[in-house]
């Protein structure tokens, strides 16, 4: 077994003319958290969706969890979760009807699939929402729904896709939280984000720009590199360096 | 194959039809207002078109004619008029279908043995209505005149028999449908019909909602496998399209009064198979089709020539031998000779063989089709 989670080579993800992803090393260890930073459009969720399989990579090649992205895409999917971006459960199940049917995709048996549930229910806090139909549910506990159903199978890898926009302050603390309780059990986390304060508290972090890797260490590893106090300095400072000033100033912009 | 994931799919498919109660009533109701609907709307049957009559004899002899007339279910004197213009009137206004003419010798040639020419005129702008009248009218006339030849011989202390009696004597007989009423021939076709629309219709938007609602790339990640999904899917509307064939036939049965001369069991198994063919077209569709609307389209596009092809409307056999071989893709074609044949003619399998056999590898090759068409990654 390697001591890798996900190892990417010069993966290369193009749509037409435009390279999402380029030429992209990147090596996540095992049972830790690691954080993708970047601004929107660089390449994060391209990635996430190659290395999960929703998506093919134009040239390169991965390994997740020492299996081939391209040939063995289905026994990665047995043993990974994935959240999107966007929230993509039923809204007209209920928690319950929703859990259930992923545990029935994932093939547990009914024995499993009940301590599973019991299981996740209480980690995310979702007792006595159980036979709540999705669609009632806000953000905050949708979100908590969707990695409820993401963790049914178990799985030795978790890849969250911004799972905290759009979220209340108290929520994303709740689900971070959780996710430190997952890495704590062995779990790999691999999550994209645009909080900094979230991306502080990975035990790695890259940095994507234009579909190309900036940097890549622990937070406070680059904040030291860098000689900055932030993180969201060290990220400024890169793009700076990548870009020249003007898109520091819009840039700086965007992350407030 | 898993048979786990599969009824995972069929369970959540299911729940959510459920749920959803505009579509559910839509799909049980539809065919049922479909078949009163068109049972009604295609009826082709001639009855009681409205005749003026002008009776320029005016004695009893004219008078019983036009009783004859009058006595067939097909004409029904509304109006006498004594004058052409008036008669012309009528018809150019559409109060009547048709005139009666009788001259003024009727009664008079008639006594003498001679032929009197009575005409019938009748407005052409519905041909099948017009061919019928005139067929019937001819009929009537025929007969009636032989009536009078007979009285006539009679008179004159001449005898003869049917065998021969003087002019040819035409016998036809049709069969199945003896009294050819178009409700026969229409209501197993319109079952077909509707069959094929609601159940395209139905998995149309199967595939295509999940990827427009965003749960497909939720369902890429997972280990399920595009032939599950797609017969897990399709499950819950064989189910329902079983109830509205059964809804359909109840029906057209005790309704229309169309009974089954054939073996109903086998019936129902032939149009099991045709359900589930019609529902993977649908499949097929929704997988192709990016967006539900574009899904709608596509269904639209191949139910409305199917009409035509399938030869629901116009025999297939007068067809243009390119129309006929473009019928031949439609599974509509075979699945009408079927309904027609067990529900009409009361034939069995044997004289069914080819239709069941290609519609089942229509069916094996659409599910095969739309697994393969749908692959399981969002670029």
């Amino acid at each position: 077994m390697r001591e890798s989670a996900i190892v990417t080579r010069d993966l290369t993800k193009k749509f037409g003319s435009l390279i999402a992803v380029n030429n992209l090393n990147l090596e996540v260890p095992r049972g830790k958290i690691f954080g993708i930073l970047g601004p929107n459009g660089c390449g994060k969720s391209t990635t996430m969706r190659m290395l999960c399989g929703v998506i093919r990579p134009t040239s390169g090649t991965g390994e997740v969890l020492g299996y081939d992205i391209m040939k063995d895409s289905e026994a990665i999917k047995q043993n990974t979760g994935y959240m999107s971006q966007k929230f993509s459960l039923y809204q007209d199940l209920t928690v319950e009807e929703n859990m259930q049917f992923y545990a029935g995709i994932y093939s547990l048996s009914n024995k499993e699939a009940r301590k599973r549930m019991e299981k996740l229910k209480e980690m995310t806090n979702l007792r006595g929402k159980e036979r709540a139909l999705v669609s009632s549910l806000s953000g905050g506990w949708k979100q908590r729904v969707a990695l409820a159903c993401a963790l049914i199978h178990n799985p030795k890898l978790l890849v969250l896709d911004e799972p905290t926009a759009g979220v209340d302050p108290v929520s994303r603390r709740i689900f971070w939280k959780i996710i430190h309780r997952l890495a704590d059990e062995g779990v790999t986390v691999l999550v994209t984000t645009h909080y900094m304060d979230e991306a502080e508290t990975c035990h790695n972090t890259a940095f994507l720009f234009s579909g190309r890797l900036l940097a890549y260490g622990s937070p406070n590893h680059l904040i030291k590199e860098l000689k900055v106090s932030t993180l969201e300095e060290a990220f400024l400072s890169l793009v700076q360096r990548e870009t020249g000033e003007e898109v520091e100033i819009s840039f700086k912009s965007f992350l407030n | 194959m898993s048979l786990k994931r599969l009824l995972s799919i069929t369970r959540k498919e299911f729940v959510q039809i459920k749920r959803d109660k505009p579509s559910l009533v839509m799909a049980l109701v539809v065919p049922v207002v479909m078949l009163l609907l068109f049972g009604y709307a295609v009826n082709t049957d001639v009855e009681n078109s409205a005749m003026v009559v002008l009776d320029m004899a005016a004695n009893q002899q004219s008078r019983e004619l036009v009783d004859s007339f009058n006595n067939s279910n097909y004409f029904q004197v509304t109006d006498y008029v004594t004058e052409y213009r008036q008669l012309k009137y009528l018809i150019d206004d559409g109060k009547a279908k048709c005139g009666l003419i009788i001259p003024s010798d009727y009664a008079a040639l008639l006594k003498r043995g001679g032929k009197p020419a009575v005409q019938l005129i009748i407005d052409g702008s519905d041909p099948t209505v017009a061919r019928t009248l005139v067929s019937t009218g001819n009929l009537i006339v025929k007969h009636k005149g032989l009536q009078h030849a007979l009285q006539v011989y009679g008179g004159l202390g001449l005898s003869f028999s049917d065998k021969n009696s003087p002019g040819i004597e035409l016998s036809s007989r049709v069969w199945y449908n003896p009294n050819m009423e178009s409700e026969k021939f229409n209501i197993p076709g319109l079952m077909g019909l509707i069959m094929q629309n609601i159940t395209i219709m139905l998995t149309a938007f199967a595939m295509v909602r999940e990827r427009e609602r965003g749960t497909m790339e939720q369902l890429i990640v997972t280990p399920v496998r595009p032939l599950e999904l797609i017969i897990g899917k399709l499950i819950p509307y064989v189910i329902i399209g079983s109830f509205d064939f059964l809804l359909v036939l109840t029906l057209g049965v005790y309704w229309f009064g169309v009974p089954i001369q054939g073996d109903l069991i086998l019936l129902l198994q032939l149009a099991a198979i045709f359900l589930i063919c019609a529902l993977a077209i649908g499949m097929l569709i929704s997988t192709v089709s990016k967006t539900q609307l574009q899904a709608m389209q596509m269904t639209v596009v191949f139910i409305l020539p199917s009409v035509l092809l399938s030869g629901f409307i116009f025999p297939r056999e007068t067809m243009p031998k390119v129309i006929q071989l473009l019928g031949t893709l439609v599974p509509l074609t075979y699945f009408l000779e079927i309904l027609r044949g067990i529900v009409l003619k009361g034939i069995g399998m044997q004289h069914l063989k080819s239709e069941v056999i290609i519609l089942s590898v229509f069916t094996v090759a659409v599910v095969a089709l739309a697994s393969l068409r749908f692959k399981k990654r969002l670029d």
